[in-house]
């Protein structure tokens, strides 16, 4: 499946950078009505159409690309880092800490997950602007989303904790931070690379669930969640068969991310 | 000590756990309580009502507006005074749909309930039969096609799929099998495919054991107390995927209250749906967690 792999990186790029470049590719910004043209067909200025408020559909899916794929693999590492953190500490320490820690972590993944987020996400202030909001919506997920993480991490680091070169390292006067640094973040990077790639995608589907719940990213600034939102307004009479089109990149995107992790490295 | 007299010990000692399982669970309820009450409490946005965006409101109607949340200001008099009322069968009433919180639950868990039910039914079914029937039959073609299938599901958020069923106009109910079916499908698969490579199943097939007999006897007894400790994650999938789906395909379920609640910033109704969403995935849970075991101790 290295081809798989390979295709799907390539794939990740490919949109990442067409996203990047949103301000030169896109024929106008993502909020710019053409009050003229609602629901437009795809035509030459606008290559798939306009919503219903005259808004470029191509370019709303470029700059939705973008927050969502720059922003999920951000939520994603600060995830990580606070799982490395806290799995770390509780697995390195061992006894009443790692017991103490553990329990927190389970008492966090018995929360259902999309119910403390709507909970959370609800309380946010009424007069944020929408660029706040993507920001507070994505670090909401990272700082929600470490409780798994951590309980694998946590359980390598114990491992880890009790193999013979830390016993050697420690033998050698190793102790403290130098030994946590030095000799168990490098040893536990593998794990923690899975478990962001794995975070990348989770994100993104929380975030388009969210989004088309209205309780993700606020208007005009678009994102998957409100560009997959308009599929309310998709009826196969109309023949507007372009709409689909977020939904497709939507779901290359998402598996490309699935396929970037080998198997070996797949939760079973 | 004989087989029976040891399985005997085993059902005593799983029964003398009941009652620690469920001080653990009323522990967790009560801390998750409290840890959702915290958040809520220390959200930006707390105390602040979206009435107090009306224009016409006077600068004193929005200050008397302020001050009925000033009672909930301290978080543990918050808590305290939720858990007072708790212990007499009061949940509070939602500030929104302004019913109490018991009676609107009592209403629409069934419902949920129903759905949950029938989600897991049909998501067991496929993704489990499926699976055994990749790992038996060894067909290439089968594994590929169940694959690719689960694959697509799996990049579908729940709220796509809820708004693909209205717009097919399909039977909303449907929707937390397809959401449950691709996990079940996938872990069950590596699992069984592992469980099959075990020697002693290999063992068996070699001295010309039928599939049927290898698979009752010798691959799902190893694998069953994961698969039921799968029960318990796929039940938290399921209530976790009814928000989409009840929002979305109009069905008055508890997912749809907390969506609506969410939506008015209904702080008290949205813990309690929190707190009871969670408790029922904790006995989930611990019930698939004791079953498991129960079972590890009849194989032994």
């Amino acid at each position: 499946m290295k081809w798989a792999r390979t295709t799907a990186i390539v794939f990740l790029l490919a949109v990442s950078s067409a996203c990047l470049l949103a301000n030169v590719i896109a024929p106008a910004s993502y909020a710019y009505q053409f009050r003229e043209e609602p629901n437009a067909a795809p035509s030459r200025h606008h290559l798939l159409g306009t919503d219903d408020l005259g808004r470029d559909r191509f370019s709303r899916v470029l700059y939705g690309t973008r927050v969502s794929l720059l922003l999920a693999p951000a939520a994603a590492l600060l995830s990580s880092l606070l799982a490395a953190f806290i799995g770390g500490i509780a697995g390195f320490s061992g006894g009443w800490v790692e017991r103490f820690v553990m329990a927190g972590t389970d008492l966090f993944l018995s929360l259902p997950w999309l119910f403390l987020l709507i909970t959370v996400r609800a309380l946010l202030p009424l007069n944020v602007s929408p660029i706040l909001s993507v920001l507070i919506t994505f670090a909401m997920l990272g700082c929600l989303g470490w409780a798994g993480a951590a309980r694998i991490i946590c359980a390598d680091a114990r491992s880890l904790a009790q193999s013979d070169f830390i016993l050697l390292a420690r033998a050698s006067g190793s102790n403290g931070f130098r030994l946590l640094w030095r000799h168990l973040v490098p040893n536990l990077k593998p794990v923690l690379y899975a478990q962001f790639w794995i975070s990348v995608p989770v994100f993104i589907l929380t975030e388009a669930n969210l989004g088309i719940l209205g309780l993700g990213v606020a208007e005009p600034m678009p994102s998957w969640g409100s560009l997959l939102r308009e599929l309310e307004s998709f009826s196969t009479a109309s023949g507007q068969s372009w709409q689909v089109v977020p939904l497709i990149l939507f779901i290359l995107v998402v598996s490309s991310f699935h396929l970037v992790l080998t198997k070996e490295e797949l939760p079973v | 000590m004989c087989g029976k007299g040891w399985a005997v010990a085993e059902d005593i000692n799983t029964l003398s756990a009941l009652p620690k399982l469920a001080a653990k669970i009323l522990i967790t309820v009560l801390l998750g309580g409290f840890l959702g009450a915290t958040l809520v409490r220390l959200a930006p946005g707390f105390g602040v009502d979206e009435e107090e965006l009306d224009a016409r409101l006077s600068a004193q109607s929005v200050q008397a507006l302020r001050e009925t949340h000033a009672s909930d200001a301290n978080l543990f008099v918050f808590y305290f005074r939720y858990l007072n009322r708790l212990l007499h069968g009061d949940l509070g009433n939602s500030r929104t749909l302004q019913r109490p919180v018991l009676q609107l639950v009592a209403e629409r868990l069934p419902e949920t309930l129903k759905s949950v039910a029938l989600g897991l039914a049909l998501g067991w079914s496929a993704g489990f039969l499926l699976a055994v029937a990749i790992v038996m039959s060894r067909a290439w073609f089968l594994d590929l096609l169940g694959s690719l299938l689960v694959g697509v599901l799996l990049c579908l958020p729940a709220a796509v799929l809820a708004l693909l069923f209205v717009l097919a106009q399909a039977p909303a109910r449907l929707l937390l099998g397809l959401v449950v079916f691709p996990k079940i499908f996938r872990y069950s698969r590596n699992l069984l495919a592992r469980s099959s490579a075990l020697p002693h199943v290999l063992t068996a097939r070699a001295k010309g054991l039928g599939n049927m007999r290898v698979l009752v006897w010798h691959i799902l007894p190893t694998a069953a107390p994961q698969l039921l400790a799968l029960l318990g994650v796929t039940v938290s999938v399921a209530f976790t995927a009814a928000i989409p789906m009840e929002a979305l395909c109009d069905l008055p379920g508890i997912g749809q209250l907390a969506w609506k609640a969410a939506l008015g910033r209904d702080v008290a109704l949205l813990v309690n749906l929190t707190m009871i969403v969670t408790l029922v995935t904790l006995v989930a849970n611990s019930a698939s967690d004791l079953m498991g075991r129960t079972f590890r101790t009849s194989e032994a």
